[in-house]
């Protein structure tokens, strides 16, 4: 198999060192990693899924709004950092796949290699505290 | 496709007494195929390869890697710059502020170089090149950024069947979380993968490398995993220590090999040494 690009695999390189979950998808939106962090807090492991289209991550984890209404996946951000190539944020719920409801806040922003090459996006999340 | 190499030394040149077998001057390396004159980097050994070049020759191909200094310290002293009558078409790797011409001429010029870029007397054409596919003559070329700090690519060189890979600083087990298991993972793999020849980083020992990471070279070790990973045909490492004598080098060769078996050839790169691909 072909690699992918350097900033690509920096950016793996860069979030499998940290205890904050990441997620990277490339340009076209298929979810190519996610830390450990992020199988903590999705309730799956990288290993077992492999690439994942967008269309099956921006619903598998059902994200809602306080209200409990589904939100539409253009409305998550790593989605708006895809369209848009972006930064962008939010706050929402999600269920793992071990059933487990977490409230979230997300940070997206778009991988641009040299020179202004679009080559996907990069989602920081935390689990928001229980008040 | 002629390849000599005119330098294969790291960081800065390293000539002496100990140094006689392998060469202390920095990276370059000259490939000849019919008429085409191409040249990777331009170290300190392309003053020696300019004085070489036939005098009649009117095109000359200049690729550089990066702009670090051992990979460029020659240019000022490159005999076809100061022919008018030759055209040097220069390509490198653009980064994401600075043009290339820009950060060539940080070199050409004072208090760095006295004569400016523009003031050479040879036709100079820049080509800014990212991940990269282009022609020179017969010869196809592409480019890739690599692991190595600041804009820096690899080049593969290919003429009909053969390939000639040349990735001579390069970090590969930085940037992968799975070195050396995974092409889909591994930096510069789309240069390497079954190049009948890699030029390649082996800069150090793995002991000096543990207190090197990140510094953008391998060490003996890694490169021969990214080798065997590329499933390459020869590999001949490239960019030694400067504080390596011949000596070490070889101890240091033996000591990654030794007890090991290896379905490519390996050697250590010298200087004028030549290989022929057909």
């Amino acid at each position: 198999m072909s690699s992918r690009e350097i900033e690509v695999i920096l950016s793996r390189q860069w979030a499998d060192s940290l205890s904050t979950a990441v997620f990277i998808v490339d340009p076209q939106g298929n979810l190519i990693f996610y830390n450990e962090r992020a199988e903590a807090l999705l309730g799956l492991r990288y290993e077992e899924t492999g690439v994942m289209p967008v269309s099956e991550w921006s619903s598998i984890f059902t994200p809602r709004d306080d209200d409990g209404n589904i939100l539409p996946s253009e409305e998550l951000p790593l989605v708006k950092t895809l369209t848009f190539q972006r930064p962008a944020h939010g706050e929402f719920w999600i269920r793992s796949l071990k059933g487990k409801d977490h409230k979230i806040s997300v940070t997206s922003f778009p991988i641009m290699g040299r020179p202004d090459r679009f080559l996907g996006g990069i989602a920081i999340f935390w689990k928001k505290k229980k008040k | 496709m002629k390849i000599t190499i005119w330098g294969c030394r790291g960081s800065m040149p390293s000539p002496g007494s100990d140094k006689i077998k392998f060469g202390g001057n920095t990276s370059c390396v000259q490939v000849e195929h019919g008429d085409t004159c191409l040249i990777l980097d331009g170290g300190s050994g392309i003053q020696e390869l300019g004085n070489d070049l036939n005098p009649e020759i009117r095109v000359v191909n200049l690729l550089l890697t990066h702009l670090h200094i051992d990979h460029i310290m020659g240019l000022g002293y490159f005999r076809p710059f100061y022919n008018p009558e030759c055209t040097v078409n220069i390509w490198g790797p653009t980064g994401s502020n600075e043009t290339l011409i820009e950060r060539l001429r940080r070199y050409f010029s004072p208090p760095f170089f006295p004569v400016r870029l523009k003031e050479l007397p040879a036709k100079i054409n820049i080509f800014e090149i990212d991940n990269s596919e282009f022609q020179i003559d017969s010869l196809q070329i592409r480019s890739e950024y690599i692991c190595h700090p600041g804009p820096t690519v690899g080049y593969r060189v290919e003429c009909g069947d053969s390939v000639l890979s040349y990735i001579p600083d390069h970090e590969p087990a930085l940037g992968s979380s799975d070195f050396p298991n995974s092409t889909e993972w591994c930096s510069g793999y789309n240069i390497a993968c079954n190049a009948d020849l890699l030029l390649h980083d082996g800069q150090y020992s793995q002991k000096g490398y543990e207190s090197k990471v990140g510094w953008g070279h391998s060490s003996m070790e890694d490169a021969i995993n990214f080798a065997k990973l590329s499933r390459v045909k020869k590999m001949a490492m490239f960019h030694h220590d400067p504080l390596h004598s011949d000596a070490t080098l070889e101890r240091l060769f033996d000591q990654s090999t030794s007890n090991k078996e290896f379905d490519f050839e390996l050697t250590l790169a010298r200087e004028k040494d030549t290989f022929i691909l057909d």
